[in-house]
């Protein structure tokens, strides 16, 4: 750790304010408890300077990007979390149900798959396996009736990234 | 904020140890709960360890396989990974 300064307030909440921006313009929500979000985003400002990307503040990183990609935030299970759990893995983002104090904010199991899973993960994304994916689709394809915005995922996402219409006003495509 | 470190609670009650994340909201409110019991703990932030960071996360492993964050360790035996406050309560006889 070379810089060991606390990150100040003032970046803080504006980096907050930002990804709250963010959230909001993709169709997703930070957590409504400011607590969290003031928390996780400082743990992201000192991730980023730890590390150098802005990895989940609730999860061990390597200091290696490449084995750490999957949990830069947004991290790679987020949508799949909201939609089974409401919120995300460190709980920073949460879905329309906690946002409207219909569901409460609980820690949630971890989805990320133990490391030398995801190494033989990357070890099948070679050549050949990549045109073996061609001929057999691994997830689902879903499409948004009301923009075509397509997406392979095990479910929709709860909102459209793009025009913000329903998970109903999705249909299987693919 | 410190790597490593010990508080002491009210005599008396047995000692847990914290496996944590400097990082992380869910090991602040899981370490506040010790605190608020009065349980005497030994903590670790893995995130802040140098040297010794693997041999820590082998006496993670050795609890939780999954090496996910906090883990609180009763004793020699038993384990929570998470906050969570009731289960925590139980395993310090509340």
């Amino acid at each position: 750790m070379n810089d060991t300064t606390p990150i100040g307030r003032d970046e803080i909440e504006a980096f907050v304010a930002r990804l709250r921006e963010d959230a909001e313009r993709g169709g997703y929500h930070l957590n409504p408890d400011q607590d969290f979000t003031t928390g996780l985003a400082q743990g992201l400002l000192e991730n980023e300077r730890r590390y150098g990307y802005r990895s989940c503040p609730c999860r061990l990183a390597t200091g290696e990007k490449e084995r750490d990609l999957d949990i830069v935030c947004p991290c790679d299970y987020r949508d799949a979390d909201l939609v089974d759990w409401g919120v995300c893995y460190c709980a920073l983002y949460a879905s329309d149900e906690v946002l409207a104090g219909e569901k409460d904010v609980e820690p949630i199991p971890e989805r990320r798959p133990p490391e030398a899973e995801r190494r033989v993960d990357h070890a099948a994304s070679d050549e050949e396996s990549r045109k073996s994916r061609l001929t057999a689709v691994p997830l689902p394809v879903w499409r948004c009736r009301v923009c075509g915005y397509l997406c392979a995922r095990e479910r929709p996402p709860g909102v459209c990234p793009i025009c913000k219409a329903k998970a109903d006003r999705f249909e299987r495509f693919l | 904020m410190e790597a490593r470190g010990s508080v002491s609670g009210r005599p008396g009650r047995p000692l847990v140890r914290f496996y944590g994340l400097s990082t992380c909201i869910w090991c602040k409110r899981t370490r506040k709960l010790l605190e608020d019991e009065g349980v005497p703990f030994e903590y670790v932030y893995v995130d802040l360890l140098d040297d010794d960071k693997d041999d820590v996360m082998a006496e993670v492993r050795r609890f939780n396989p999954r090496e996910t964050f906090p883990t609180l360790v009763f004793g020699d035996s038993r384990c929570i990974v998470g906050y969570h406050p009731e289960e925590i309560r139980e395993a310090l006889g509340r």
